[in-house]
């Protein structure tokens, strides 16, 4: 071993520039390891928007289309259950849809483009079970309320507008993806207005 | 606070200890030179390799209907999959690079001879399993080459007499090489294999530690002993030898990366051009090779005319590095201080080795095939010549202390 | 031991240029940079190839973006009915079908300039001639007997095997040297299609490269100081 003074600072600022660089390295390494699990351009396909035909949903019925493979409901409401919809604002958490569950246009007392089509994603806010759409017999769940939306995982309940009631495990209102109206009878689930 | 951590843990295992035997003060020659890089780019291709593999294990299907389009799935479809597959293919080409040249090191310097012989046995097995791994790894893609080339490799057990036969048929699973095939062979590829390696590197390492490195000069630097107890010619692993392996390691990314950013394929020897074909069961390619880092074994099998004993030969041109230690009988380790029949005999050697690498990869031909059984030859020829003048070698006399 | 490292190094080209052997062919030329050529390559590819073959492990969406055509474009040229940009190109005939009219089923396409090499589609394609013996009348230098019609026989015309063994086509729409760039194009579409990835990856292995240089040096200069204390 030579035995000859060592000088420490460059010593240090090796070693650190070293690491630096080193480091830098391997965290762009772990980038392709980390992006590897983004959706793939595969399920980035199948997540593509698609378009429903609703001429044929009767009133009071709800039909689901499956959008990122996420369950999609479309539910026609008739005018009764449009004009229930104020009267149960007491009991809810959020009946003004203050929290971000909706795209903008979709931020009013009916929470839809159209107050005669309720188009929500299916699935709970509270851990992600989907919730059975119950036209008849919600009052069992809420007394006075005729239909409404019930989570068979804990019991979360949502009304016909997908808000939220209070004193239930689920802490949002059901979300509304981004949707459009192409014309009357078709709807396109998945892009707002202009981002097609 | 550090501190007080360490001492917490050094109570309960002794992790200090174990760095300091390993790593800390672990009393390393001062003379390493190019060689020795191999060994730690060895642990760097390994960790490679592991890593890519999980990941690529996440998008591949393992099935014959299936397998083929994954891959392609996984160099279009998904983020960076491109670049994790090519880690992995070019990895798998580059360990055997690092490995072969990590051998010939240990050939050179004597670095198999007593003490060492039970770190050399380690390392041959290392190998093996490598090699095992890299064939049951090369069906995965299930490409032409994957399925014609394991389809040939599988049926060299068929030369085994009496048995040879139900022993194909039970390695497949299937009268040819199938989706049944594929499965067991993924299995063993992803799981049963890396464990394997991993503890054999683990027991290479213990083993290398407990006897201490070789070194160009083939001395032992603990017979030199200072005052304290730690050898004359011995540096501490760490600092100097980390900071010179993180140098080699840039040193080997820099080619690493230049063949995986530009040239993947390796000029058709990392991914051979059949194996962009998915596997047609009905249809042999026109010339079909193993990949590069089988073809000196190949070579051997092809040129032996007869197919037991073609088996036997390929077979024995592996098992014969596993008795090294015990067919070298001379008492000096390092080329530098043995006889010129010595260094004439190990150049012969690589020189076999290559051209046999060469003759494995191109169809054969009579001439070449001639050259091949010559080339077998020299091949075998090293060994029984070593253990023939080694007894009494005319060694040059060798230094108590290392040279630079 | 300098010596031994010398034959080392001197085997590798012997190793490389191993591969290879056949009919000489000749050199397409392609390149990857010139967008118009891949776009009428994959307009060419679509309008003459894709009836039969696919290139099914590509998907519209990437080829468009990489390719530089608006995906409405794409849209309206290209996609079958009722097939979605983001959607696989599997547009060919059945198997069962092909295997029925031609005897064998048309390979998919995508990778096969990974499989031949680009100047062997570009030989290929240059490579008909008139043969009656052949079911569909012609046959080809590159790849004999084949079971394929001369799909660009209207823009190329009918090649004549001439006694010298060179091919001279007559009644075809374009010049020798269109048609040279038609194959080109086609050529340079099916290179894309094998490796689609191939320009970012280089483009990526720049920077990857600058950054192990520096890493090389730093780590070089931080050895040699340490080391002083031993030499």
């Amino acid at each position: 071993m030579n035995k000859a003074p060592v000088d420490t600072g460059r010593r240090r600022f090796l070693t650190a520039a070293t690491a630096v660089v080193g480091g830098a390295g391997a965290a762009a390494v772990a980038v392709p390891f980390i992006k590897s699990w983004n959706p793939s351009a595969k399920a980035k396909a199948a997540g593509a928007p698609v378009e429903v035909n609703i001429s044929k949903v009767e009133p009071g019925q709800l039909i689901r289309v499956e959008w990122r493979g996420k369950p999609v409901w479309v539910v026609r409401r008739t005018q009764e259950i449009i004009d229930g919809l104020p009267a149960i604002d007491a009991q809810l958490r959020d009946p003004d849809s203050v929290e971000p569950q909706q795209p903008a246009y979709a931020q009013n007392p009916e929470r839809s483009i159209k107050a005669e089509y309720f188009i929500a994603v299916g699935l709970c806010t509270h851990l992600g079970c989907s919730p059975t759409y119950l036209p008849d017999t919600f009052g069992e769940q809420v007394e006075g309320v005729a239909s409404g939306f019930f989570c068979p995982c804990h019991g979360s309940k949502f009304d016909m507008a997908g808000r939220v009631f209070q004193g239930v495990p689920a802490p949002l209102n059901l979300v509304i993806p981004p949707h459009q109206y192409i014309d009357d009878s078709t709807v396109l689930i998945g892009v707002d207005k202009g981002d097609a | 606070m550090v501190k007080n951590i360490v001492s917490w843990i050094d109570e309960r295992i002794p992790m200090t200890a174990t760095y300091n035997r390993h790593v800390g003060q672990y009393a390393t020659p001062t003379n390493f030179n190019f060689w020795y890089f191999f060994g730690s780019l060895a642990m760097l291709v390994l960790v490679n390799q592991l890593l890519t593999g999980i990941w690529l294990t996440m998008n591949y299907v393992p099935t014959a209907e299936g397998a083929f389009a994954s891959i392609e799935y996984i160099m279009r479809d998904v983020e960076y999959g491109w670049l994790l597959r090519y880690m992995h293919s070019t990895g798998a080409s580059a360990f055997f690079v690092v490995i072969y040249l990590h051998m010939f090191r240990g050939l050179i310097y004597g670095s198999y001879q007593k003490p060492r012989e039970l770190l050399w046995l380690f390392g041959m097995l290392i190998f093996l399993v490598l090699m095992a791994e890299a064939f049951m790894g090369y069906l995965l893609p299930w490409g032409q080459m994957s399925y014609w080339g394991a389809q040939v490799i599988i049926s060299l057990f068929g030369a085994i007499p009496v048995i040879g036969d139900d022993l194909t048929l039970w390695i497949r699973g299937d009268f040819v090489v199938s989706g049944a095939t594929l499965n067991r062979f993924f299995a063993l590829h992803v799981i049963a294999l890396p464990l394997v390696l991993v503890v054999l590197v683990f027991l290479h390492l213990i083993a290398l530690h407990e006897v201490g490195s070789n070194n160009p000069d083939g001395i032992e630097i603990k017979k030199n002993k200072d005052e304290n107890g730690w050898p004359k010619d011995g540096i501490p692993f760490h600092p100097y030898y980390t900071v010179k392996d993180i140098m080699g390691v840039a040193g080997f990314l820099i080619v690493f990366c230049y063949v995986l950013f530009f040239m993947p394929e390796g000029g058709g020897y990392f991914l051979e051009k059949p194996n962009f074909e998915a596997a047609n069961p009905m249809k042999t390619p026109e010339h079909i090779a193993p990949v590069w880092y089988f073809t000196p074994f190949y070579a051997i099998l092809r040129a032996i005319p007869d197919k037991l004993m073609g088996v036997i030969g390929m077979g024995l041109a592996i098992a014969v590095l596993f008795v090294l230690p015990w067919l070298d009988r001379c008492k000096v380790k390092s080329i530098r201080y043995r006889s010129m029949i010595h260094k004439v005999n190990i150049s012969q050697f690589a020189i076999s080795f290559l051209v046999l690498g060469y003759l494995g990869a191109v169809p054969a031909t009579p001439a070449l095939t001639i050259a091949a059984r010559i080339f077998t030859l020299t091949y075998f020829g090293f060994f029984l010549f070593l253990w023939i003048y080694s007894k009494n070698e005319k060694t040059k006399p060798v230094p108590e202390r290392l040279t630079h | 031991m300098k010596k031994l490292l010398i034959a080392l190094v001197a085997l590798v080209p012997t190793l490389a240029f191993a591969a290879g052997g056949g009919a000489p062919l000749e050199k397409a030329n392609i390149d990857l940079n010139d967008q118009e050529s891949l776009q009428r390559g994959l307009d060419l590819f679509q309008n003459n190839c894709a009836g039969c073959h696919s290139t099914q492990y590509q998907r519209y969406e990437r080829v468009a973006t990489d390719l530089g055509i608006p995906l409405d474009e794409m849209r309206a040229k290209y996609l079958p009915e009722g097939t979605k940009i983001g959607e696989l190109m599997e547009n060919a005939i059945p198997d069962a079908d092909a295997a029925k009219w031609f005897g064998a089923s048309p390979p998919d396409l995508t990778l096969v300039a990974r499989v031949r090499g680009e100047d062997w589609i570009y030989s290929y394609l240059h490579g008909f001639y008139e043969d009656e013996s052949r079911p569909f009348g012609v046959n080809n230098t590159i790849f004999p007997s084949v079971g394929m019609p001369h799909v660009l026989e209207g823009l190329q015309g009918l090649p004549v095997k001439q006694e010298d063994g060179t091919l001279v086509a007559t009644g075809g729409t374009l010049s020798p040297e269109e048609y040279d760039q038609v194959v080109r194009d086609i050529t340079g579409f099916l290179v894309y299609s094998g490796d689609p990835i191939k320009l970012e990856r280089e483009r990526l292995g720049w920077w990857v490269m600058g950054f192990l240089f520096i890493f090389f040096v730093v780590a070089y200069l931080l050895k040699k100081e340490y080391w002083k204390d031993v030499h």
